[in-house]
C-alpha cells in the first residue's frame, strides 16, 4: 500500500499473564500450546504477534471472546508492558519510552475507546470529554469549544451536563468516542466502539466514521464482534484465537482464502458476494477484452452483469488504470456459493 | 480430590493436637484442686517476669528526650493549640482571636439544618436543627459546642493524614506491609493507652484530647482509602492514562474522585470515632460533653447523666446520618440556565441563616445565648424520679435479685474458676482452641500472645479482663441471638431490629454505662450488664444477616423436601448463617474488651483500672505494657474466629 513506514510495526510480541512471566517465557520451549501453558498456571494474551499497520489505513481485529484483541491493543498503547518482543509505535520504541515521553506521545497521538466506556463518574458529559484536553493542559474556553464540537458529533446535545449513571449505555458510548475523538488522535485504537449502540445509531455512526475516515485518514485499529461491520469498515481484518493472530488479510483474501480451519469456521456464514469486490478477484496476468469493471465493486454488485455477460475474462480496473481481469466463472462460483 | 484429603488430614491431625493439648490442661487442673502442683507451675513467679515496664520507659525516655521528639510534639502543640484557640473562640466564646463567637445557637442550628436538608431533605433537617435546638434548650450547650470546637479540628486532621497514609499504603506495597500489623493492634489497642502518650507528649486538657483523638480515628481512614483506591475501574485507570495523566493527575483527577464513595465512608467513621474519643478524653481532662457526664455519673446524678447522655446520642446520630448521607450522595445535574444562586442554594441559604441569626441575636439575646436557668433541664427532677423508682420495693428486689443471682451464683464462681487454672494450663487451652478453629498457625499465634501475657506480670488482671468480656459475651449471647433469630422470620422487624442496631452502634460507648449505672448501681454487675448491652448489638445484627442472606434457592430445597420451620432453620439457615454469625461474634467480643476497659470507671479488679490509675502519673512504660495485654488477648480472639470464619464460608461456597 503505502510506501512509508508503518506507524505500528510489532516484532513477535508475547504478553503472558502469570505470576512471573518473563521467567516463565524465557524458560518455555517454544511450541508450548495455550492450554499446556493454562495448566501451569499462565495465561498467553498475546501469543507471538508480529504485525505491521500502516499509516492511514484501518485493521479490524477479530476473534472469540477471550481470544486477545484487547490485550494486543493495550500492548499497542503500552497500558499493559508486553513480555517480550518489540514494538514501534510512530518510529518510536514504545518499551523504552521514559513516563514523560510516553505520556507526551499518548496526549499528542493516540486515542483510546474502551470496551465498557471507562468514564470518569463524577465528571459531566462535557467534562468526561474535555478530560484528555484538560490534561493536555488547555484552557477552559477552547477546550469546552471543541468538546461542544465532538458532543455534536455524536449527537449528544443537550446532555453536556448530565453524569455518566445519568445516562444509557449506548449513549456512555458515545461519550467515550466523543473523548477520543477530542484531541483529534493520529492514531485511533476502538474496542468494540459501537457495541452497546442500537441498530440504527450503528449504522448512523458507522456512516459518520467512514466519513471521517476519508477526510482525515486516521491510522485506526478497531475491535468488534460484527463481521458485517468489519467488511464495511476494515482495509485488513486480522483473526485472532487463543492469542496468537490466525490470519490477517484484506476482507476478500480472508473469505476466499481462508489460511486455516479456525479461519473458514470463522468466516463459514459470511455471504461471500457482499465481501468479495472485483479487485479481489483480478488475476494480473489477464488482460480480458471489452468494458472494465471497478476495482471496489463486489460480486453482489456486478451480479446481474456476471450472469448476462459471456466473455471469459473481465478486465479490471482501479482508478481508471487496468489492474488485470477476473475469470467470470470464479466470480459466479463466489455469487452461487459454490465455494 | 487429594487437596481436599490432604486438607482433612491436616485437620485431624489439629484436631488430634488440641485434644491432647485439653487433656494436659485438664490434669493440670486437676492437680491443682488437689492441692499437689507445685506453685512455679500454677503461677509464673515473679523472679522470672522480665521488667518489661522499665525497658519500655527506658526506650520512651530515649525518644522522648534523647531524639528530641518531645520538643518537636510541644512545638507542634503550639499550632494545634492555636487552631484550637480559634475553634473554641467560635463555638463558645473562648477568649481568644478572633473574638468573634460565640456563635449564636440559633445560628448554629440553622446552619445544621440547611446542611441537613442539602444532604437529605426535610428528615435530615429536622434531625440536624432539632438536636441543636435540644442541646440549647436542656441548658448544655456550652459543654456540648466545647466538644464540638475539638471534634472540627480532629476530624479533619485525622482525615488528612488517614488519607494521606492510605494512598502511601496503597502505593507501595512495603508501606501496606510494615502498616498493617501495627493498624490491627492500635485497632484493638484500649483507649487508656492512647490518652497517657497524649497527655505527655501534648499537655493535659483539649490538645492531649485532640491528639489521642487524632490518633485513634485514624486506621480506619487508612483502611477505606487503600480499599477504595484499590476498587477503582481498570478501564478509568486505563482512560487517565490515555489521556496522557501525570501521577499527580491521575491521582487528582482519576483515582481519588473515582473512590469517593469509600473514602467518604472512611469519613463517616472518622467522624463517629473521634465523637466516642473526645467523650472518652474527658478521663484526662478535656472539658466538654463527656467530662460533665463522668462528673454526673461519678455523683451518681442519673437524670442528669441521662440528659447529657441523649444529647451525645442525637450528636453522634445526626454526625452518622449526615455523613452517610453525604456519602452515597451522586452528582445531579443542573438544567441550562440555573442561576448562579439556585447552584449554590445550600450555601447562600446557610450564610443567611447565619447573618439573620446573629442580627437577631443583637436585638433578642435569648437567641443569641441560653443563660443559666432559662433552660428546661430537668435533671434534678428526674434524679429524685430515678432514685424513687430504684426504691420502689418491686423494683429494688428485682434488680437486686438479678445482681445476687449473676454474682453469687453465676459471676463470682466462674472467676473465681478461671483464675484457679494454672498458666500453663490456661495457655493451653487458648492454644487448643486456636488449633481447633484456626489451625496450626493461628495456635503459634496464640501461644506466643497468651505467654507474652503470662511474662507481663499481669496475668491475674488479665484474667479477670477476660472472664468479664466471656461472661458478659455468653449472656449478650443468650438474649442476642434468640432475639435475632426471632427478628429475621419477618420482614418488618428484620428491618426495624437492624435500624436500632445500626444506630446503637453509632452511640459513642460511655453511653452504655448509663443504662447499666441506673440499674445495678456502681457494681461489678453493672460492669457486666453495660458490657452486654454493647456486645449484644453486632451479635444480633449479624445473626439477622446472616440469617436474611441464606441464598433462597437453599431454603426453597428445604421446602419442597417438607421441612418444618424449625427443622429449616435449625438444619439448613443456621448452620448456613454460622460464618456470618462468626464475624458478630467477634465483634461482640471486640466491643466487649473495649467496654471492659472502660467500665474500669466502674471500679473494676481488671486490666482498666490499672490503666486508668498509670493515667495519673508518668508511668508510660506500665500503661503501654497493659495496653497490649489487653490487645493480645483481642487479637488472638480476633485471629482465630476470622480464619474460621472465611474457612467455612469457603467450604460452604458462599465466598
Ligand atoms: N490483567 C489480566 N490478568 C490476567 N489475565 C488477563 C488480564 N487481562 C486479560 N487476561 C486474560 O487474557 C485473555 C484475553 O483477554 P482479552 O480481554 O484480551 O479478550 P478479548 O478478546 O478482548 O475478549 P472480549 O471479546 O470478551 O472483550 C483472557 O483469557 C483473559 O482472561
Ligand atoms: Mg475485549
Amino acid at each position: 500500500m503505502s510506501s512509508e513506514r508503518p506507524v505500528i510495526s510489532c516484532k513477535n510480541i508475547w504478553k503472558v499473564f502469570g505470576d512471573d512471566p518473563e521467567g516463565y517465557l524465557a524458560k518455555m520451549p517454544p511450541d508450548m500450546s495455550f492450554d499446556e501453558m493454562s495448566e501451569d498456571g499462565y495465561i498467553a494474551g498475546v501469543k507471538d504477534v508480529s504485525l505491521d499497520v500502516n499509516k492511514g489505513e484501518m485493521l479490524v481485529i477479530m476473534g472469540l471472546s477471550g481470544s486477545g484483541k484487547s490485550t494486543l491493543v493495550r500492548c499497542f498503547s503500552r497500558l499493559h508492558d508486553i513480555t517480550s518482543g518489540t514494538i514501534e509505535v510512530a518510529g518510536q520504541d514504545i518499551m523504552s519510552l521514559a513516563e514523560k515521553d510516553l505520556i507526551e506521545l499518548r496526549r499528542s497521538k493516540m486515542g483510546m475507546v474502551f470496551q465498557s466506556f471507562g468514564l470518569l463518574p463524577h465528571r459531566s458529559v462535557l467534562e468526561n470529554i474535555a478530560f484528555p484536553l484538560e490534561m493536555r493542559g488547555q484552557d477552559k474556553h477552547t477546550r469546552r469549544e471543541r468538546a461542544l464540537e465532538v458532543i455534536k458529533l455524536v449527537g449528544l446535545e443537550g446532555r453536556e451536563d448530565f453524569f455518566p449513571r445519568e445516562l444509557s449505555g449506548g449513549q456512555q458510548q458515545r461519550v467515550g468516542i466523543a473523548r477520543s475523538l477530542a484531541i483529534e488522535p493520529d492514531i485511533w485504537f476502538l474496542d468494540e466502539p459501537f457495541s452497546a449502540l442500537d441498530p440504527l445509531i450503528r449504522k448512523e455512526m458507522q456512516d459518520e466514521f467512514l466519513r471521517l475516515q476519508q477526510l482525515l485518514k486516521k491510522t485506526i485499529v478497531f475491535i468488534t464482534h460484527d463481521f458485517d461491520e468489519a467488511l464495511r469498515l476494515a482495509d485488513r481484518i486480522a483473526i485472532m484465537k487463543e492469542g496468537a493472530i490466525e490470519q490477517c488479510d484484506t476482507p476478500d483474501k480472508i473469505v476466499l482464502k481462508p489460511a486455516t480451519e479456525y479461519v473458514r469456521k470463522f468466516t463459514e456464514d459470511v455471504d461471500k458476494a457482499r465481501v468479495v469486490r472485483a479487485g479481489g478477484l483480478a488475476e494480473a496476468d489477464q488482460t480480458g477484452t471489452g468494458d472494465p469493471v471497478d476495482a471496489s465493486q463486489t460480486v453482489r454488485k456486478m451480479a446481474r452483469m456476471l450472469v448476462d455477460d459471456t466473455r471469459d475474462f473481465i478486465p479490471v480496473s482501479r482508478a481508471g488504470k487496468p489492474i488485470g481481469a477476473l475469470s467470470r466463472a470464479e466470480a459466479l462460483d463466489v455469487l452461487l456459493g459454490d465455494q | 480430590m487429594v487437596a481436599l484429603s490432604k486438607k482433612t488430614a491436616e485437620a485431624i491431625t489439629c484436631n488430634r493436637a488440641a485434644m491432647l493439648l485439653l487433656a494436659v490442661a485438664v490434669i493440670l487442673t486437676t492437680l491443682q484442686y488437689a492441692a499437689v502442683l507445685p506453685a512455679w507451675l500454677h503461677r509464673i513467679p515473679d523472679a522470672m517476669v522480665p521488667p518489661f515496664a522499665a525497658w519500655l520507659d527506658v526506650v520512651f525516655n530515649f525518644v522522648k528526650d534523647d531524639l528530641g521528639l518531645l520538643k518537636f510534639t510541644r512545638f507542634f502543640t503550639e499550632g494545634l493549640e492555636n487552631v484550637l484557640d480559634t475553634t473554641g473562640n467560635i463555638f463558645f466564646g473562648k477568649y481568644r482571636w478572633p473574638h468573634l463567637g460565640p456563635m449564636p445557637w440559633t445560628a448554629v442550628a440553622g446552619v445544621a439544618a440547611v446542611i441537613g436538608y442539602s444532604l437529605g431533605g426535610w428528615r435530615l433537617a429536622l434531625l440536624g436543627g432539632g438536636t441543636f435546638v435540644w442541646t440549647a434548650l436542656i441548658g448544655q450547650w456550652n459543654i456540648a459546642m466545647e466538644t464540638m470546637s475539638v471534634l472540627v479540628v480532629a476530624a479533619p486532621l485525622a482525615f488528612v493524614i488517614g488519607l494521606s497514609f492510605g494512598i502511601a499504603a496503597w502505593k507501595y506495597a512495603w508501606v501496606n506491609k510494615a502498616i498493617r500489623p501495627v493498624l490491627s493492634v492500635l485497632q484493638t489497642l484500649p483507649f487508656f493507652t492512647y490518652l497517657l502518650p497524649a497527655v505527655i507528649f501534648f499537655k493535659v486538657g483539649p490538645t492531649a484530647g485532640a491528639m489521642a483523638t487524632i490518633v485513634y480515628a485514624i486506621p480506619p481512614m487508612i483502611l477505606m482509602t487503600t480499599l477504595g483506591l484499590q476498587k477503582v475501574p481498570l478501564e478509568v485507570i486505563e482512560a487517565g492514562k490515555m489521556a496522557g495523566c501525570t501521577r499527580f493527575q491521575m491521582l487528582r483527577h482519576v483515582y481519588i474522585p473515582s473512590a469517593r464513595g469509600d473514602i467518604l465512608v472512611g469519613v463517616n467513621q472518622v467522624i463517629m470515632l473521634c465523637l466516642a474519643m473526645v467523650v472518652l478524653t474527658a478521663f484526662i481532662g478535656m472539658p466538654g460533653l463527656g467530662a460533665k457526664l463522668l462528673a454526673m455519673m461519678g455523683s451518681f446524678k442519673l437524670g442528669r447523666s441521662l440528659e447529657i447522655g441523649i444529647t451525645i446520642v442525637l450528636l453522634a446520630v445526626t454526625l452518622d446520618r449526615m455523613s452517610k448521607a453525604w456519602a452515597v450522595k451522586q452528582p445531579v445535574h443542573f438544567d441550562k440556565g440555573t442561576s448562579w444562586f439556585c447552584r449554590h442554594k445550600t450555601l447562600v441559604s446557610a450564610l443567611c441563616v447565619i447573618v439573620g441569626f446573629t442580627l437577631l441575636s443583637k436585638v433578642v439575646p435569648i437567641a443569641g445565648t441560653i443563660e443559666r436557668g432559662q433552660d428546661f433541664s430537668q435533671g434534678k427532677e428526674l434524679d429524685n424520679f430515678i432514685k424513687w423508682l430504684l426504691a420502689v420495693d418491686g423494683v429494688q428486689s428485682v434488680t437486686y435479685g438479678i445482681r445476687y443471682v449473676l454474682n453469687v451464683w453465676v459471676l463470682n464462681p466462674f472467676r473465681d474458676f478461671m483464675l484457679s487454672i494454672p498458666t500453663p494450663a490456661m495457655i493451653m487451652m487458648v492454644v487448643a482452641f486456636a488449633v481447633w478453629l484456626g489451625g496450626r498457625r493461628q495456635g503459634i499465634i496464640a501461644a506466643i500472645f497468651f505467654g507474652l501475657i503470662a511474662l507481663s506480670g499481669w496475668w491475674d488482671r488479665s484474667i479477670i479482663t477476660l472472664y468479664s468480656v466471656l461472661a458478659a459475651v455468653s449472656i449478650a449471647m443468650l438474649l442476642g441471638i434468640p432475639l435475632g433469630i426471632w427478628a429475621s422470620q419477618s420482614d418488618k422487624w428484620s428491618r426495624r431490629i437492624l435500624i436500632a442496631c445500626d444506630t446503637a452502634q453509632t452511640f459513642p460507648s460511655f453511653i452504655y454505662l448509663i443504662p447499666a449505672i441506673m440499674l445495678f448501681g456502681i457494681t461489678a454487675t453493672a460492669v457486666v450488664g453495660s458490657i452486654l448491652i454493647f456486645a449484644m448489638v453486632p451479635l444480633t445484627r449479624y445473626t439477622i444477616e446472616g440469617l436474611r442472606t441464606v441464598p433462597p434457592e437453599m431454603t426453597e430445597a428445604a421446602d419442597m423436601a417438607g421441612a418444618t420451620r424449625m427443622q429449616k432453620l435449625v438444619n439448613v439457615q443456621l448452620p448456613l448463617a454460622l460464618p456470618t454469625m462468626a464475624v458478630g461474634f467477634n465483634q461482640a467480643i471486640m466491643f466487649a474488651f473495649f467496654m471492659v476497659i472502660i467500665a474500669a470507671f466502674i471500679g473494676t479488679q481488671d486490666l482498666g483500672q490499672e490503666l486508668q490509675r498509670t493515667l495519673a502519673g508518668t508511668d508510660l512504660g506500665k500503661n503501654f505494657v497493659l495496653g497490649i495485654c489487653v490487645s493480645l488477648m483481642a487479637l488472638t480472639f480476633d485471629v482465630v474466629i476470622m480464619k474460621w470464619a472465611t474457612d467455612k464460608k469457603h467450604a460452604l461456597g458462599l465466598a
